[in-house]
């Protein structure tokens, strides 16, 4: 029986949520295909394995070295892609964060295998493998079918529904590796701290060029604190020097797709819009009631954020 | 040292895309092409690294005609040697990265820059296919790089951080914004570039294993409504994210 395999992504031996989503999407793929599904987790100690069970995933390999305790783009492939080898598996999905970005094409390669990155749609059973993915940063989708005989498969987060845990446990077989292929390692790993990052977050509140200057950002800072936020930014902050690179959304920045995007004086440059438009709730606070940004938005308020957002906070904190 | 650039020729950022009649393609009418702006911290990279260590520089890209004036931004900029691997017709990212691998072996590169994704098909893979079809170790999303004698050292972006990566040459690194700050041409640099010759190929022919079958508008969304005009719209606002949309 063919087999399809969800890499399952650890950092400091916890699980990422987008890893379920992906596992998930893996089991469904499965189940369309007729074939088996198995979660991999590459790492040294890693908490909780048996989950990927709630997640209709059964079974879980832990290849296992203490060289894989901290990622290694080089050490990851190889070992993923000789499982894969082993496990003569036909497909392999990955959840779309940094790691997967870096070292799944590397698998890809390793395989042979045709290669779909940032899929947010797929339409799959046994002769035919079709798959969306957004380009030109979502101005646009496209619909690619894989031929190959072995797919690699990324998935963009906070996109697929994980489901409820189902509450079974998965079987969790431990796989020693002795070597490891550690031409490129991680010396140092710098958190910022106590930051939220938006390729992540569940709810964004960006600023634009409207609040005047960096240090009205207080404001935004303030309000994403309320809400468990994480601070976003437009081009033309950044460009100015306002806000560092990492918070950019937009098409040469990051593409979000949180729960909630709140746009505070971004007027939504065609390339900022790209970027945070697949968001499920938009809402937008600016002065100009014609601002393109209140085309995509659920909710609008046209006014001024000096005064409105400072009473949003206050509303927020009364029913926390 | 020989110092490769990968580059791809792409729509300005600005432009609002419409597909193209036969459903495959965006509709180029109008559009106006630039370097990828990702590949322009590539290319101040490889001139760096040029100046400060010496060495001779390579420009390549793959596609039509069209990416000519890409290769010549890149001339003028004070790239060395500007290479074409013609093709007009659609790749997948391992066909683009085995074309550009097989002439990154020819050429005999130590050290190989992408930008971190072309913002048209938005992969973010051919640099990672290529480094590993050579054998190269990667290092991708870079924003502060250094190479001493053969040993490279790199931090990466992550989620909410950074990674610093080890790694020896040749490797292949794929640039983020951040690295550096990409020069403008010079006048002289624009002249110079005038007479450099760009080599033009077709590239080497292999089968693609992702099929393009349809280009679409995403789903265009409804404008939702104006909660109001002045702070006494906020309370309503609230109310909206909590009960109706369930977010807050």
């Amino acid at each position: 029986m063919s087999k399809v395999l969800v890499f399952l992504e650890q950092r400091n031996g916890i699980i990422k949520k987008a890893s379920f989503e992906a596992a998930r999407v893996a089991a469904d793929i499965a189940g369309k295909t007729g074939s088996e599904v198995e979660a991999v987790c590459i790492g040294d100690e890693i908490e909780s394995l048996e989950k990927a069970g709630n997640f209709s995933v059964p079974a879980v390999t832990h290849i296992k070295n203490k060289d894989f305790a901290n990622y290694s783009s080089s050490a990851y492939a190889s070992a993923l892609a000789e499982h894969a080898q082993g496990a003569s598996a036909t497909v392999v999905v990955f959840a779309n964060t940094s790691m997967a970005k870096e070292f799944a094409p590397l698998v890809a390669a390793k395989l042979d295998a045709g290669l779909a990155m940032d899929a947010t749609a797929y339409q799959v059973d046994s002769t035919s493998f079709i798959v969306t993915r957004p380009v030109y940063a979502g101005k646009a989708l496209i619909d690619v079918k894989i031929t190959s005989p072995v797919k690699v498969l990324t998935l963009r987060p906070n996109v697929f529904n994980p489901g409820e845990p189902s509450g079974l446990k998965a079987a969790v077989t431990v796989k020693e590796v002795t070597k490891a292929d550690l031409r490129s390692k991680v010396i140092e790993t710098k958190k910022a701290e106590g930051k939220l990052d938006v390729a992540e977050a569940d709810k964004i509140v960006s600023g634009g060029r409207g609040l005047k200057g960096p240090e009205h950002f207080t404001l935004i800072e303030e309000l994403a604190e309320e809400l468990g936020a994480a601070v976003g930014a437009s081009r033309a902050v950044v460009d100015a020097g306002w806000r560092s690179h990492s918070e950019q959304v937009g098409q040469t920045g990051k593409t979000v797709s949180p729960n909630l995007y709140i746009a505070v004086a971004i007027s939504g440059a065609i390339q900022h819009l790209a970027g945070m438009r697949s968001s499920k709730y938009i809402v937008a606070i600016n002065k100009d009631k014609d601002a393109p940004i209140f085309q995509v938005a659920d909710y609008g308020i046209v006014g001024d954020a000096f005064e409105i957002v400072p009473e949003l906070i206050k509303e927020i904190k009364k029913i926390k | 040292m020989k110092i490769v650039v990968c580059v791809s020729h792409v729509p300005d950022t600005a432009t609002r895309i419409n597909v193209s009649g036969d459903g495959k393609n965006i509709d180029s009418t109008g559009v106006t092409y630039i370097v990828n702006p990702y590949d322009e911290f590539a290319i101040e990279e490889a001139l760096k690294h040029k100046e400060k260590s010496g060495g001779e520089t390579y420009v390549v890209s793959l596609g039509g005609d069209a990416n000519k004036e890409t290769i010549k931004k890149a001339l003028a900029m004070g790239i060395d040697n500007g290479i074409l691997l013609k093709d007009d017709s659609y790749r997948d990212s391992l066909s683009v990265a085995k074309a550009l691998a097989a002439e990154i072996k020819s050429i005999g590169a130590d050290l190989v820059f992408f930008g971190k994704q072309s913002v048209d098909y938005d992969s973010s893979a051919v640099g990672q296919l290529t480094a590993e079809l050579l054998g190269m170790p990667l290092i991708s999303v870079v924003v502060a790089l250094s190479v001493e004698g053969s040993k490279v050292t790199a931090e990466r972006e992550i989620e909410g951080g950074k990674e610093v990566i080890e790694t020896t040459l040749p490797c292949v690194i794929t640039t983020q914004k951040g690295l550096n700050e990409p020069r403008y041409a010079s006048l002289k640099g624009i002249m110079a570039a005038k007479k450099k010759i760009i080599e033009e190929k077709p590239a080497l022919a292999v089968a693609n294993y992702v099929e393009l079958l349809q280009m679409k508008r995403p789903p265009a969304k409804e404008s939702g409504k104006i909660v109001g005009t002045d702070v006494s719209a906020v309370p309503e606002l609230v109310r909206l994210l909590r009960e109706e949309a369930k977010v807050i």
